[in-house]
Parts: C-alpha cells; structure tokens; sequence
C-alpha cells in the first residue's frame, strides 16, 4: 500500500507531482492511500510515492479539470482523480463523454470549486486598516469559503487590488499581499477587524437600490446564500427591507398624485432654448423628408435620407434607396455600393460633388436577421408613395439630365421598372419630362460573382456615367447608344 | 423659506446616496461583462476586468449589484410620466459633486463591493451640460484615478456627438434608453424625447464602434470604443403595446444598431407617480417572459414569428416558457430521437439548453445516449421527457396526450378578490 499526503498549500501542484510518480510506476488506484493535512497517518502505508520517470501523457481538458477538483473539500478529491485518471490514460476520448459517471461527479465537484471561487471574488468584503491617507492603502477581509479556494482564487486578488496592501484571512489558508508580492499562510482565527468609514455608505447604498414594489427573496437567496450573509455587513438590512417592502410597496399605490412643483415651468423654459446636434434638417424639403409617414417603412428606419448635393447641380443621380450604412449615417451612398459608385465614377470624370446623389425611396426597407438587416426591395406602392419626394427634388434641382441607376430608379422615374439591362445606356423621358439616362445599380455589380462577367458591368456602368458627363458638359441629350462602344469584347 | 442651494448644502454624503441611488433603481441592467480584459498587476492604478462579470450583492429584490448605479443628480427639466425624477414630481432633489461620484466609486471598488459605476442622471441646465459633466467623472477616475474596472455611462439623448465620442473612449458601455417600445408610446408619455434623435444617436454609437475595429493603413488599431457595446431599456406594461410588438421593435434594435442586450423593465409603482400610469403590481413574470423570448431569438435561432404566433392576441404565454409553448403547438415535429436529431431541432427541445446540446452532439459520436445519460449532462428532463426519445425511453402517447400541457402549467388559483 502507497501513502500519498498532500499538503493544503500547493495541493493541486503536490497532487499532480504524486499521480505523475504514480502512474509512471504503474500503481493502480486501489493501491494508494490519498489523504490531505488532516487525515490521520495509516499505519500500513509506505511514504512517498515513487519519483516520476519518464513522460506521462494526458488530455490537457483533464490538468485543467484536476486544477480545480484538488481544491475542493471532498475528503476523497485525491483518490476520485486518480481513479479517473488511470482510466483516461488509455481512453483519452473518455474527457468527452460527458455522461460517464466518473466524469460527470468531478465535472460536478469542479463546478462547485469554480462556483465557490466566484463567490469568493463576489463576497469578500474589505476592511480599511491603515490610515486612509497612507501612500499605499492597506486592507483587511475576514471570508469562510465552502471549499479550499483561497489560493486558486488570490490572483483574481492580485490583478484587481495591485496599488494597495490585502489581506485575506479565513479558517483554512489566509492570502497575504504586502508590497507587490503575494503569500499564503496557515487558517487563522477570526481577527477583530477596525470598524470602516465606507461600510455606512454601502449598507445606505443597499437599502435604496431595493425596489420593495419587487420582492424576490427566493432569487436573492439562490445566489446569495444566507452562509455567507454573516460576513457581509449589507446582510444585516435584508430581514428589515423584506418586512417592510408590502407596506411601501401599498403606500407608494395609495398615495394620490400630488401638484407639480412651482419652479416646473421656469425650469421647462430652460429645455426649450437648448439646441441638439440630433435635431433634423432645417431646411424646407429636407425637413419634409425626415417628417415622411406616407409609408410603413419609416417605422423601422433610423431615418429618412434626403438627397445631397448642390440645389443647381445639372446631374442628378438616383439610386434604390439607403442601405444598413447610409440608414445609420443620413447620408446617400456611403456604403458598399457607395465606394463601388465613386470609384467609378472617378474613373468616368463624375465629380460627387457636383452631382445631386439621391434615392428613389428614401427610407431603409430590410429584413432583421441576428445582428444583420437583410436588403428588401421596395415594392410598387412604396416607390408610388416616395416618388412624391424625388418629384420634388427634382423641381428643385432642375437638372439637364437624371441617371437612373437600377430597377427601383427607373420605375420610379419612367413608370417602367423592367429588363434594366436591354435599357441600359439608353435615355428615356421621365414622367415629368426630364430625359432619364438608364443604368445598373452599383450594388448589382457587387453582387456578381463571376469576375468577367463583374468586369463586363463595371466597363458599362463606367461607360453610362462617362456619357452622362458629356450629356451635362454639352448641353445635348440626344440618345447615341454610345454605351455599347465601350463594352469590351466578351 | 430656505432656498434649494441651501437646503442642498447641507445635505450629507449619505444622505446624497440614498436619495440618487433610490432614483437609479428603476434601471435593469447592471452587467459588467464583455469588456476588455485588463489588470492593476503593475501596481499603478486600481481595478481589474476578467472579462465576465461578478454580482457582489443580491438586494431581496432578487436583482444583483454588481455595479454602484448611481444618478448624478435626480433634477431633471423632462417630464417623463413614467420616472420618478420627471421634473413635476415632489420627490427629495439631491446632486452630486464630481469628486462626491469619483470618491464613491474608489472606495467602494478597494472594499470589493463593486465592479465598477454605471451612471445615470437627470438633465439639469442643458443636455449637453450634464453629459459633458459625466463625462468629467468618467474623465477623473481613468486618468487621475487609473481606475480601471468597468464604467457604464447612460447617454443623455440629444448630448452633443463630440461628447458622446469621448464618453465611448473612456467607458466599457454606453447606453440610452428607448424607453417604450413604439414611438408613440415615448411621445405621449416622454413628450420631450424625441424617438428618431434616440435612433439616430445609438446609430451614431454603432457607427464608432465600427470604425474602432478597422485598422488604419499602418496596422495600428484605434482606441477602442466602447468595447462591452451598447445596450437600451424598454418598459414593460406602462403603455397597450403587446409582445410581439415589444420583441419586434428588440429584433430591430439588435439587429440595426448592434445592441449588446435589450433590457426589459416592467413598470413598476413609484413614489409620487403620475396620474396618467396604471399603478398596478409590476408584471413581473411578464418581464421574465420577455427576457427567455429574447434568448430563444438570439440563441436558439428561433425567428420572431414562430414565437408570437404561438397564441391569439400576440402575447407570449405566462403560464409556460416561450419554447414550450412552441413546442406544445408543434407536437408533429416530436418526438426527437436525440442520437441522430440535428442540432437545430435538438435546441427546440424544452428543457435542452445551449451546452446541453453541445454535450449531446459531442458525446453521441463516442457511442449511444441513454436518458440517464441526459440527466448527468444537465438536461432538465421533466421538461424534455415528452418531446425525445433515447436509449431506453420512449414517450409513447405521451407527446400527444391531451393533459400535456397541464402537466407543465401551474395549477388554477381561486382569483384573488382583495
């Protein structure tokens, strides 16, 4: 019979050095007596385990079980992970079955190690013990954890509180942190910590956090024990705010409503003279548009997007409506489709600038999904209802020449929303008279997979645009079908 | 007569706390997670972020502390039906000073009773004032304080963008609140908010958060802005609005601004409420309702409509959870045999959680799965029994059985008549 004792400071690492010596000698579990500091020597029990020789190889997912299992307070932690672990040594794929036995009580042990450390770094209370002035601050906090946890758990410590001197005292192993550099000692007795200024501030701050009107003792109590309340200072309030929660709770229902205040006006007064970055367009049309309800989709919306560009431009652009960015932003064309649109029509010699860059439907019309907002296309009365507004933008713009960019555009703007690409490069006449020069949507372009058949468009959709530079830059509107030439040879 | 300022001098410390901290608590969220991670190890400064949170206190009101969620001060110049501070209330008014929250903070986080601060305030002055004041506090403890536990700071709607954009660098979340779920519900009981300026500031909060991911040209990362995201609250039950429409206005938030989590708050009675709100029992088990919809839609992949049109009116079932009662009406598709059920269908599966799931999936390519064997991996077998089959059970009429759902749902009650 092998004897193993494992200490209480350094038990996971003492526990890991023996199995290692163990195993490397091949003595099954049956043959070990695994006890920790308080069990009784065995009379029949030969000393120190056999020195590891050799490499010993484990699935990583069991150290990592085994580093919390050896801290908890199960007399029998030792041998349960030794049992395990001589059968996992030839069955490595036993660490994923969650439902063996074995595995499961000590998944079920570390599970409260892990729960008793969280705890730990949840309830521990601290008391000031130097003199709050001092250069580096010096705290004390009496805890009594469930399992051995104050040594896995100091580093939480450590991290958390490096400018200043803890200790943390408890009848099983005290952490002491002094000056940068942590040590652990034998349990203590309960100290008599200095009464602390800031203990009066957070009990005041617990009784006024409570909302008596939602009285939930049950859920206080699975996650706050009452085995820790005694070391807790704010505890002691909880059997007062329970009692007395119905009685506030009928007082605040009973209360008539009372007269507001004198000073409410003079104070209103003041809200009203106050100016927001988030206040909407001032201007006319712009205004207009944001106020828009002529249509659901504003109700899903962040905001309606009015076009931009100068109010005299002789080019106006129209493309479907804003995306998931020009929707958060306020501004048309700022997305994907955006970019692909200014890079090029820097190609085509457009300036953004100097066109007028709107959309046919103004609000943003999706899908939620997750995180995502999926693309819808607007349908036949949402394009009917915002045409209102691309009607008026027109009237103010006055443009030489509108570019109808994709299927939505076009059918706003001609009435015919079909066969985009046998139309494209063509200019038609809008229902108001205004010569409309048809091409694709940027975002088509984006869609396509196939990189030829990408290039192809790209060279159309450059060539459009460069036509309707010219249109604007001459003063003709006459339709020459030049689009084609530039197409490339497919 | 003593005027406000003298009567506000005098007031204490304590006093001060107990007066903005009863006006913050009708706030849900009190997470610390998700941010960061980061330490104090080089002894310079205090505080630490694990990267989950930790509740330090449970008040009887079964909601945990773990930050200290404080009003910078309960003046405000709106008035909103719903909030105690709303400015034609005569509740105690109390402010504090920059030093009075910074001081606070740094002593209750050294005694570990906190992870950090989430502040809120009334609008005093003007929108921009207040925030560019909170802002200051946020200021102090990170550069003067190096405090570098977790800091939430509830945006003031209408606060100017530079603000908000400072106030993103120096704290792990920000929020502002829609408030109720439709439009017209916030302008007729928030006159003075403006929804579309709510949307188009949590917009603008996604949008940096967005441009702190990209890399610039030279491969350095910006400063990260608010890095545990951004979450908002909605109150439950002040205003008609069912729960479809609720969990359909969520579905947008989540999904247009990115939201980390939509708090659901049901009206609860204040001291010196309004004469315009019901001043009923907050619906509680309405909210808790919410709150499992909510996960099913977020990960449990279930789609907003499979979980309202579960009854008539639009509002999710109280007396079972929401994935029961999809799956009581949707028998046909039960029972699962839970060694060859897909992953999707065995998250349909009252009673299987997310990890359950995972366990089954990661077990069952090792040998077969017996019941008992999913009631070692966590599942909640009481629940799951009807709708799955596995080694050694079979639910036999059970799936079917007309009394199934009263098997679940808690027994009738004689109504309550005082």
């Amino acid at each position: 019979m092998q004897r193993a004792t494992i200490p209480a400071i350094g038990a996971a690492k003492a526990w890991r050095a023996a199995a290692r010596g163990f195993l490397a000698a091949n003595i099954a579990p049956e043959d070990i007596l695994w006890g920790d500091h308080s069990a009784a020597p065995d009379l029949f029990a030969t000393e120190a385990p056999p020195s590891a020789r050799g490499a010993v190889t484990v699935p990583r997912s069991f150290l990592a079980l085994a580093e919390s299992v050896a801290w908890h307070s199960d007399p029998q932690r030792f041998a349960r992970l030794y049992a395990f672990l001589w059968r996992v040594k030839d069955a490595p794929h036993l660490m994923s079955d969650r439902a063996d036995p074995d595995l499961a009580r000590l998944r079920q042990m570390e599970k409260g190690v892990r729960r008793c450390q969280h705890k730990m770094t949840a309830f521990v209370r601290f008391r000031e013990i130097g003199a709050p002035d001092a250069p580096r601050r010096s705290f004390a906090a009496w805890f009594e954890p469930t399992h051995h946890t104050v040594e896995p758990t100091a580093d939480f410590f450590v991290r958390r509180f490096g400018d200043m001197d803890w200790r943390i005292l408890t009848p099983d192993v005290s952490a002491i942190f002094e000056n940068g550099a942590l040590s652990f000692h034998e349990g203590h007795a309960k100290p008599d910590l200095p009464d602390d200024a800031g203990e009066q501030l957070w009990i005041t701050y617990f009784r006024n956090i409570f909302n008596p009107a939602r009285l939930m003792v049950r859920a206080m109590q699975s996650e706050m024990p009452k085995k820790y309340w005694k070391n807790m200072p704010e505890a002691a309030a909880i059997p007062d705010l329970i009692a007395q929660a119905p009685a506030r709770a009928r007082a605040m229902a009973a209360a008539a409503p009372t007269l507001p205040p004198a000073r409410m006006a003079q104070v209103q007064a003041q809200l009203a003279g106050c100016q927001s970055a988030w206040n909407g367009p001032t201007e006319a049309l712009p205004a207009a548009i944001a106020a828009c309800t002529r249509c659901p989709l504003h109700r899903n919306a962040t905001q309606a997007v009015p076009g931009e560009g100068p109010r005299d431009a002789a080019l106006m652009i129209v493309g479907e409506q804003p995306g998931d960015m020009e929707d958060l932003g306020g501004r048309p064309f700022i997305g994907p489709a955006g970019q692909m649109f200014d890079t090029i029509a820097a190609r085509a010699g457009l300036q953004r600038e100097a066109a007028y860059l709107t959309n046919a439907v103004k609000h943003f019309k999706f899908a939620p999904r997750g995180k995502q907002r999926l693309h819808q296309r607007p349908n036949g009365s949402e394009i009917e209802h915002c045409r209102w507004w691309l009607d008026a933008e027109i009237a103010q713009v006055k443009p030489k020449l509108v570019v109808a960019m994709g299927a939505t555009a076009a059918q706003s703007l001609t009435g015919n929303g079909a066969a985009i690409l046998s139309r494209r490069g063509q200019i038609e006449e809008s229902r108001s008279g205004v010569p409309v020069l048809i091409t694709l949507h940027p975002s088509y372009l984006l869609r396509l997979t196939d990189a030829a058949a990408q290039e192809r468009a790209k060279a159309q959709f450059q060539a459009d645009l460069a036509q309707a530079v010219a249109i604007t830059a001459s003063g003709s509107t006459a339709s020459s079908g030049g689009a084609n030439i530039a197409a490339p040879p497919s | 007569m003593r005027t406000y300022i003298e009567h506000m001098a005098k007031q204490t410390l304590d006093q001060k706390l107990a007066i903005l901290s009863d006006a913050a608590k009708y706030d849900a969220s009190c997470a610390s997670s998700g941010s960061t991670k980061r330490d104090s190890r080089d002894g310079k400064g205090l505080g630490s972020n694990t990267g989950s949170g930790i509740c330090h206190a449970y008040a009887p009101d079964g909601r945990c502390i773990s930050l200290l969620k404080i009003l910078m001060t309960n003046f405000c110049i709106y008035d909103c039906s719903y909030c105690i501070n709303r400015v034609s209330s005569n509740v105690a008014r109390a402010r504090f000073s920059v030093d009075e929250v910074v001081k606070l903070t740094i002593e209750f986080y050294r005694r570990n009773y906190i992870e950090g601060l989430f502040l809120s305030s009334g609008v005093i002055r003007s929108p921009d004032a207040t925030m560019s004041d909170m802002v200051q506090i946020a200021r102090k403890l990170r550069h003067e304080e190096n405090f570098r536990g977790y800091i939430h700071l509830k945006t003031i709607p209408d606060a100017a963008p530079e603000l908000i954009a400072e106030a993103g660098l120096l704290a792990d979340r920000l929020s502002i609140n829609v408030e109720l779920p439709t439009d017209d519900a916030v302008r007729q009981y928030a006159p003075e908010k403006k929804p579309d300026q709510i949307r188009k500031a949590m917009a603008d909060v996604r949008l940096r958060k967005d441009a702190g991911k990209d890399r610039s040209f030279t491969g350095k990362r910006p400063p990260r802005f608010a890095p545990a995201g951004q979450s908002t609250q909605m109150i439950i039950g002040a205003d008609g609005s069912n729960d479809a429409t609720v969990l359909g206005q969520s579905t947008r938030l989540y999904s247009s601004y990115k939201l980390k989590r939509v708090y659901y708050s049901a009206f609860s009675p204040i001291p010196d409420s309004s004469s315009k709100l019901p001043l009923i029992r907050p619906p509680l088990q309405r909210e808790h309702r919410l709150y499992q919809a909510d996960w099913l839609l977020r990960f449990y992949d279930f789609q907003l409509d499979e979980i309202t049109s579960v009854t008539q009116d639009g509002n999710l079932d109280l007396e079972v959870d929401p994935k029961l009662a999809w799956a009581l009406v949707h028998r046909a598709v039960f029972p699962l045999d839970v060694n060859r059920a897909s992953r999707e269908m065995l998250l349909r599966v009252p009673g299987f959680g997310v990890k359950t799931v995972e366990r089954i999936l990661a077990t069952r390519r090792h040998r077969s799965l017996r019941y008992e064997d999913l009631l070692r991996m966590g599942a909640l077998m009481k629940k799951a029994q009807p709708f799955i089959e596995a080694g050694g059970w079979s639910p036999g009429n059970l799936t079917d059985s007309a009394n199934l759902r009263a098997r679940f749902a808690p027994p009738p009650v004689q109504l309550d008549l005082f």
